[in-house]
């Protein structure tokens, strides 16, 4: 477990140094007039992609010794990754923040976003509720 | 030296230390990078209800990434307040020209600060922004299944159809809001 602790604080650090974190930043790629964000994704990609290719075809095991194998997503009608995109994307816009910065910006002193957060988790609970009568 | 620790870093270096973490995370325990899993396991141990969604053994599946979301606000708090960039924020002179015709001048710090704080919080603005915008992040998330770590990153580095489908959603839906939205709610 203190492996992901430390692995989650890199990541934290990474999200403020970064400007991951930054409103400022999420709202210029947003409104298309900087690279840095696209920039970011393309590079973080560019690491992930070969190192889980590679890690998927070794015989590796992972160092807690479990066999390494990512779940595919399920496709089913697609209708989840649409709208359940299309709602979280509106919600990005305009807090300016996906679920790490939030987390990552109460660290950085930014308190109010406790109550994002707190406001997330009812989002999440009230899918979780409505979920048998929602299309997938 | 200290300069050099305060400085904004170059996506160079954040872009690939991203990936880094998502390969990290898989080469330590199998474990697939997503922060929006949180929600739900946070929801499991809080108040599961009598909801099937979050009845599941959340400490068996979920502890690690809550652990791992915990290492994540003190890394906050190393990399934004320990280490904060005394600078405003390096965004594109286009990107300042467009926020500005949002009434946004200050480019200090990680937020403007005239749009998010306690007290903003109590007009109805502030509330549709952040109490608005902050549970259609977690709806969102959890109809979708991930957010821009489990779709943006994973999802497509492992080249999954229905992570691209995603996260052109929510950076479309991200645009739209940006530019549609943005404006109505800020001159409330």
């Amino acid at each position: 477990m203190t492996a992901y602790f430390v692995v989650g604080v890199l990541f934290g650090v990474v999200l403020t140094k970064g400007e991951l974190v930054s409103w400022y930043r999420i709202e210029e790629a947003l409104r298309f007039k900087g690279l840095y964000l696209y920039l970011v994704f393309a590079s973080a990609l560019a690491v992930a992609a070969p190192g889980f290719a590679l890690l998927k075809r070794l015989p590796a095991r992972s160092l807690a010794g479990e066999p390494i194998a990512i779940p595919p997503k399920v496709m089913g009608r697609g209708v989840r990754y649409v709208a359940g995109g299309a709602l979280f994307g509106l919600g990005w816009g305009i807090v300016g923040a996906c679920p790490g910065p939030l987390f990552a910006l109460i660290g950085a002193g930014v308190g109010v976003m406790a109550v994002v957060c707190i406001a997330a988790l009812v989002g999440t609970w009230t899918y979780g509720y409505l979920r048998p009568r929602l299309p997938h | 030296m200290t300069e050099l620790l305060h400085r904004a870093w170059p996506w160079y270096l954040t872009g690939p230390l991203v990936g880094l973490v998502a390969v990290g995370l898989l080469a330590i325990g199998n474990k697939q990078f997503g922060v929006s899993q949180n929600l739900r396991h946070l929801c499991a141990a809080l108040v599961p209800g009598n909801i099937p969604y979050f009845k599941y053994d959340w400490r068996r599946s979920g502890l690690w990434n809550l652990v791992f979301i915990l290492g994540v606000v003190a890394g906050g708090f190393v990399g934004g307040v320990l280490l904060a960039n005394p600078h405003p924020v390096a965004i594109t002179a286009a990107a300042v020209t467009s926020l500005a015709t949002l009434g946004i001048r200050d480019f200090s710090g990680l937020v403007p600060r005239e749009l998010f704080n306690w007290h903003v919080l109590l007009t109805l603005r502030g509330f549709l922004m952040m109490v608005g915008g902050g549970f259609l992040i977690g709806f969102g998330t959890a109809y979708a299944g991930g957010c821009t770590s489990g779709h943006g990153i994973t999802g497509l580095a492992d080249l999954q159809l229905p992570s691209l489908i995603a996260v052109i959603s929510f950076f479309a839906a991200g645009a739209a809001a940006s530019f549609f939205l943005l404006p109505v709610l800020v001159s409330r």
